[in-house]
């Protein structure tokens, strides 16, 4: 799950990690009552969606009178922000954050992630802040520190030196970052966050270290006990079948092609969707019924399917293990008789109780194309699509 | 022979009288698993199905001589089994839980290190030896005894490999699913050791998937280890180029984790792709004949 950076910054500051003061607001107006509320005359206006490169898309504004705050939220507030992880149609921006500026004297980037291959933690800085960090992996993976937190340790004064001190820091200065590492530690381990990313990490004139940026995502198997992450939840940020999906226990990814999927497994599903495109076609959607799937939630994942307008043919993918396949025909049959289906239905089943499941698909007068085995059935859903386009 | 579970395998279940628990045990023992006991704190000293249940497992153990372990515990509370089980030394813990916590499973992978057991899985549909020994989820008749080990991260993508080489009458050493977690007990590179040690192992399938650099690793070590032909597939060719996030993994490793990559490195590796998944049974054939 992810969150904005006004809501990542309020948990920073649980933490007692050091950020810019500001506020969240909803409207021009309440931007500049949050202005006021700070001190100094410069003041930063930033757009709040749940995507990065919002500086370069137009979604953050220095602003340097109160007429300026107002103005710029203005132009913030409702618009259709568009940046390289939005996609082409953009995210409406419905609140903005008003922070006071600050003096910068570096830019720099820390950043928390799992290590997969280790099991481990690993804490990542570099001295260049501000670029994406995958820009810096590829160029120049030298000028990216890591550091492996072993969990019965946890964050030592060693990671913080071995951190501070290869970003160039001394003094003062390195005390502090040292400070603002172990916090964000404690952040991501305390809150079962999934990333932690701050970018960038500035120190500013008069010697602080501070976070400029902050993002955090949080692991979803983990939300069952953090309800005040939970809480911090925006669905206007999250795709409206994905969640109506969820809560059917069904996972849907929406795609641009136009071959609806309904598989078993995510590893099946992704596969399905691979020879797809091996034969030449574009599936639709990913879509992993799961294994618990029953009549209801095959029908709704039907429903999901179908509001696609782009979907052209349906292509349904079950190797029924603990599922089993008369289960399958069943939610198959009744969802394409109360729902009219209207595009071609290709289905191949197999595993348990494959041949009731078939003999229940023949009988139900419905226009089914059966398929033997998955490149026939990725087939006969390419040719499908293909003739109804 | 095969590798990790065989007749002499004694299986107990953490979470044996809930409803999934309960079911694929007598599924496991119908096909012929020595299952003899479980474990539920509270139902101590009770018989379910005819299987005795204790409330912990260092006195399941104690009592029925268990060397496998088999987790069926809600996610909250899984990791905390499955330490229950490392700190029992059950040799082989095999844990079937979806959705366990990352942090959890960091904790885990602390607990094991040095310890006298290994953990398959989470979030797999677990081990079989066809005809000897089943431990998990996976529709046991679709399987045969026979000389080809197979490995995978995902579940149903197994069977699907799994049944297409039934259909040939090419039988199965062991399947061992690993696994779809970003942490989990066993990776590829140590299935593969024990395949490459079991003489009645011929060949290999490892299904792969993208996200991590598990295969990208695995291939290396096939390169420089394995005598024995692998074949292998990656799902995910055709998903949208993922999350960022979930390129962390990569970054670390300066390694690209997309399935491009990934073929891409198990081809320089002398590893035989399938680039479709239904090929996977084609492919065996021919490396057999080789």
């Amino acid at each position: 799950m992810n969150v904005h950076e006004y809501q990542a910054k309020e948990l920073m500051r649980q933490f007692n990690i050091a950020v810019l003061k500001g506020g969240v607001a909803d409207t021009p107006a309440e931007a500049v009552e949050v202005a006021k509320s700070l001190a100094g005359n410069v003041w930063v206006v930033k757009a709040q969606i749940h995507a990065g490169g919002r500086g370069k898309g137009g979604g953050v504004k220095l602003a340097r009178s109160l007429e300026e705050v107002e103005k710029y939220a203005k132009e913030i507030l409702g618009m259709q922000l568009i940046t390289h992880q939005t996609g082409p149609e953009g995210k409406k921006v419905l609140k903005v954050l008003v922070e006071q500026g600050c003096d910068i004297d570096h830019e720099y980037y820390c950043g928390i992630v799992l290590d997969r291959s280790v099991g481990k933690i690993a804490m990542m800085v570099s001295t260049e802040g501000g670029m994406e960090i995958e820009t810096v992996a590829h160029n120049s993976p030298e000028k990216i520190i890591k550091a492996h937190i072993d969990p019965a340790t946890g964050f030592t004064s060693a990671h913080g030196r071995k951190l501070g001190y290869a970003l160039g820091l001394k003094g003062e200065t390195l005390k502090k970052a040292m400070a603002f590492f172990e916090g964000l530690y404690k952040l991501y381990t305390e809150k079962d966050c999934s990333i932690a990313e701050i970018n960038p990490l500035v120190t500013t004139k008069s010697g602080e270290v501070l976070a400029l940026d902050g993002k955090l995502n949080f692991d979803d198997n983990a939300l069952f006990r953090h309800p005040e992450i939970e809480a911090m939840r925006d669905v206007t940020e999250e795709s409206a079948q994905e969640l109506e999906a969820g809560k059917y226990g069904l996972s849907y990814i929406s795609l641009d092609g136009n071959i609806g999927c309904l598989v078993n497994g995510a590893g099946l599903a992704m596969a399905t969707l691979d020879i797809l495109q091996l034969f030449g076609g574009t599936p639709a959607n990913f879509l992993d019924v799961g294994g618990g799937a029953t009549k209801e939630t095959v029908q709704k994942a039907f429903s999901i399917i179908l509001q696609d307008k782009n979907v052209k043919a349906i292509l349904v993918n079950i190797f029924g293990g603990i599922m089993k396949c008369d289960i399958i025909a069943n939610g198959v049959v009744d969802a394409a008789k109360e729902m009219n289906l209207s595009v071609p239905l290709v289905v191949r089943l197999e595993g348990t109780n494959v041949a009731l499941g078939k003999k229940i698909l023949s009988e139900s007068g419905l226009k089914i194309t059966p398929a033997n085995d998955l490149a026939d059935a990725a087939q006969k859903a390419v040719a499908a699509a293909k003739g109804a386009n | 022979m095969a590798i990790l579970i065989n007749r002499n395998t004694r299986l107990i279940t953490v979470g044996l009288t809930g409803k999934q628990g309960s079911f694929h045990t007598l599924q496991s023992r119908d096909y012929g698993t020595n299952v003899v006991g479980g474990v539920t704190p509270g139902k101590g000293g009770t018989v379910h199905e005819g299987i005795p249940v204790f409330n912990t497992t260092f006195e399941a153990v104690k009592e029925t001589g268990a060397n496998a372990a088999m987790i069926f515990v809600p996610p909250p509370f899984a990791a905390d089994s499955i330490i229950e089980c490392i700190d029992a030394e059950v040799p082989l813990i095999i844990a079937i839980t979806e959705g366990i916590p990352v942090a959890d499973m960091i904790k885990v992978k602390g607990a094991l290190k040095g310890s006298k057991s290994r953990l398959i899985g989470p979030n797999c549909p677990g081990v079989i030896t066809p005809g000897e020994c089943k431990i998990g989820i996976m529709p046991g008749h679709i399987h045969m005894p026979g000389n080809v080990g197979v490995i995978s991260r995902s579940g149903t993508l197994t069977y699907e490999a799994v049944y297409q080489l039934t259909q040939r009458e090419i039988g199965q050493s062991t399947c061992v699913g690993i696994g779809g977690d970003p942490v989990n007990g066993t990776n590829f590179i140590e299935v593969l050791e024990l395949f490459e040690k079991d003489p009645e192992t011929k060949a290999v399938i490892m299904i792969g998937e993208i996200g991590g650099t598990a295969e990208t690793e695995a291939a290396r070590w096939i390169k420089t280890h394995m005598t024995k032909p692998v074949v292998s597939f990656i799902a995910g060719a055709a998903a949208p180029k993922g999350k960022r996030m979930g390129h962390a993994g990569a970054i670390i490793s300066g390694d690209d984790d997309s399935a491009e990559a990934k073929f891409k490195i198990l081809q320089e590796c002398g590893v035989t792709i399938a680039r479709s998944p239904a090929e996977l049974g084609q492919k065996i054939a021919e490396v057999l004949k080789k």
